[in-house]
């Protein structure tokens, strides 16, 4: 393997793991709040993709009023569905395992809802010749993207550290996650803080997607489900519940991925089974994640 | 006089045994089951019978998942990997070689697998024997978890377990699939190995082992602190549930024929998760009731997936339109009917004539 061949995958492997990370962060804030394992996550990932698609295709948006709207529609429907499916077991006390049932369920209607909808044959991702342009550094040749992506992520996750750690409401939802019930009584409405997490993660899922089918070009209904999984073990990996720890676990194993496939290319047919072995490996190992916070475990 | 007092007793007893309207009810009920069910071709035709087989598969494999989520309350998303493995396992073993040989055009089979040939149902138990030697070897690490942490891991060895199959070539026929796998399930052979797990699963939880397990769902520290051994039992019920898995998966297999890795994604486990929720988990009853109406459900409401002219009204029919209906069940089932048809509890004729047995509760007020 030549030095730029190996540069190559790097960057590849950094616009990967920047993706995978802007949709950890959904994971991550959603169960560092409320413990639960949002299955549906990916799917919404994958309506994201759906919306920028046909917001390009069908009404000739321009790219960045087609982000913004796919960012807007899709916060939204991420709030929706915390409002329909998790809102009502929430304020009965279910326990987290029946939470993550109803989690499965919304993941199982958007799949069939965007089979019925979209049809289950793929379609093209609109490719948006700003990002799709290629740049040579040296004898590096990359997709402009590949530079954009990681800044874009970079940025976002300055302004995301900064809005939980100096405003407010930021402070709330850190508080939130460390102790629900005292935090109600301090008088900060639960829900609102729940229905934002879910917002902001979606959000960020849908700024990853637009990029994601810029890069791997196919969208289908079930094409959420894996890149979703995986961000999940993203954010597994750096510790869930923690934002930074959704970026280093993303890049983490994106370049993983992308490096075990340059270098065993026999191994490529086996790239969806490596993360999940990374993932109980983590578990075992290193239960709390790569950056960890201190967890208690109450009877 | 000593003989023909030893044949009284038992008499006496059967005797007193067939007084009683439940016991009655159970053998009438189950006379009628079995004429039914050997009449349903002339009666419905080839494709109700198939729609019963098909459900019955389902309540084997829902049976499965209700051992481990519903009675043991760890919640195991790893069924359709067991599946798999019982899948192939029966495929290749009861397969013919000259099938094979058609079959695997792409990569040749190991010759040692290509020249086996044995009987479906010990290719079925072989198959349920390596799911549950799989599940035993995975328990080790799934048990040191808990909560949503094991379902996830469950769910990661699901999907590790089907791209290793996906890629053995050489044994699986890769993506490929295999197809051409004799159909030896008559009705018969399905009902009576549901039967069979039915009977083996209800007196498994009238058993201490299996209060242990219920015990382990409602209070895993108390359970523990009762002296029950947590990791023995949950690894009890882990890989009894894989073994009963891969049976279902087996049966699955020679009913349609063809097996493919496609097939055992893990969403595979969401219309189990469904059957369940609305039979009630933790209730064999349910599971069984519960797979029957979904599995006929999914035949009866096809008419959604097709198009309807009602004159005044045109349905253009889209197809996967009833799936999104059963994914609205599942979301329903769970916010408002959580208790599914028959809660944690077995059906009994007793609460169906409507004469509940009241638990009396112990009176503490003199203490």
């Amino acid at each position: 393997m030549t030095l730029p061949v190996f540069l190559q995958q790097i960057v590849n492997g950094l616009t990967v793991g920047s993706l995978f990370a802007l949709v950890a962060i959904g994971y991550t804030l959603v169960f560092g709040i409320i413990r639960l394992i949002n299955f549906a996550h990916g799917d919404v990932f994958m309506v994201a993709m759906y919306v920028a698609y046909y917001a390009i295709t069908a009404f000739n948006i321009t790219w960045y009023w087609a982000l913004l709207l796919t960012v807007l529609f899709v916060a939204a429907f991420g709030i929706l569905i915390d409002r329909a499916a998790y809102k009502p077991l929430r304020q009965q006390n279910a326990p987290t395992t029946t939470m993550m049932i109803s989690a499965i369920g919304v993941s199982y209607l958007l799949q069939n809802a965007a089979t019925v909808l979209f049809t289950g044959r793929q379609k093209q991702y609109p490719q948006i010749s700003y990002f799709t342009e290629v740049i040579k550094i040296g004898s590096v040749s990359f997709q402009r993207m590949a530079i954009i992506v990681p800044i874009i992520t970079i940025i976002l996750l300055i302004a995301l550290t900064l809005f939980t750690n100096k405003t407010k409401v930021g402070m709330a939802m850190r508080a939130v996650s460390s102790d629900m019930e005292t935090v109600y009584l301090m008088g900060i409405d639960v829900n609102n803080i729940v229905t934002l997490a879910f917002g902001i993660g979606s959000a960020l899922a849908a700024i990853g997607a637009v990029f994601w089918g810029t890069k791997y070009i196919s969208i289908a209904p079930l094409a959420g489900s894996m890149p979703g999984l995986k961000s999940f073990i993203c954010a597994v990996i750096g510790g869930i519940g923690n934002i930074n720890g959704a970026f280093i676990g993303g890049y983490f194993l994106g370049l993983l991925e992308t490096m075990i496939v340059a270098f065993f290319p026999q191994l490529t047919s086996y790239k969806d089974a490596i993360s999940f072995v990374c993932l109980i490996l983590i578990l075992l190992i290193r239960p709390t994640g790569l950056i960890s916070e201190k967890i208690i475990k109450k009877v | 006089m000593k003989n023909n007092k030893s044949f009284k007793v038992p008499l006496k007893k059967i005797a007193y045994w067939f007084t009683n309207r439940n016991h009655i009810l159970t053998i009438v009920s189950l006379i009628l089951l079995v004429l039914l069910l050997a009449n349903t071709r002339n009666w419905f035709g080839l494709y109700v019978e198939r729609i019963i087989k098909v459900g019955m598969v389902y309540a084997i494999a829902c049976l499965a998942l209700n051992l481990t989520n519903g009675c043991t309350g760890i919640v195991s998303l790893g069924t359709p990997a067991f599946m798999c493995i019982g899948a192939y396992t029966t495929a290749i073993l009861c397969m013919s070689p000259a099938s094979k040989e058609i079959v695997y055009y792409l990569t040749p089979m190991v010759p040692f697998l290509k020249n086996i040939q044995l009987p479906f149902v010990l290719s079925l138990l072989i198959g349920g024997l390596l799911a549950a030697g799989t599940a035993f070897l995975i328990g080790f690490p799934v048990f040191r978890f808990n909560g949503d942490y094991l379902s996830i891991v469950t769910l990661g060895f699901s999907e590790i377990i089907r791209v290793i199959i996906l890629n053995t070539s050489s044994v699986t026929n890769g993506s490929l699939g295999i197809t051409k796998i004799p159909d030896h399930t008559n009705i018969w052979v399905v009902f009576i190995s549901l039967l069979i797990i039915t009977l083996f699963l209800l007196s498994l939880m009238k058993s201490s082992y299996g209060r242990a397990l219920k015990a382990i769902r409602e209070d895993e520290t108390a359970a523990q602190a009762m002296g029950i051994n947590l990791f023995r039992h949950k690894m009890m019920s882990f890989v009894l549930s894989a073994f009963i898995s891969a049976i279902a998966g087996g049966l699955m297999a020679s009913l349609l024929n063809t097996v493919d890795s496609n097939q055992f994604r893990f969403t595979y486990v969401y219309q189990f998760l469904l059957m369940l929720m609305l039979g009630g988990q933790g209730s064999m009853s349910g599971a069984i009731v519960g797979a029957m109406i979904v599995a006929s459900a999914l035949e009866i409401f096809r008419f959604f997936d097709e198009p309807i002219n009602l004159g005044f009204w045109k349905y253009p029919g889209y197809p996967g339109m009833r799936m999104v209906f059963f994914a609205l069940a599942l979301i329903l089932i769970i916010l408002f009917w959580r208790k599914g048809i028959f809660g944690d509890r077995e059906f009994s004729w007793d609460t169906l004539f409507g004469k509940q047995k009241t638990r009396k509760l112990p009176d503490n007020s003199g203490l």
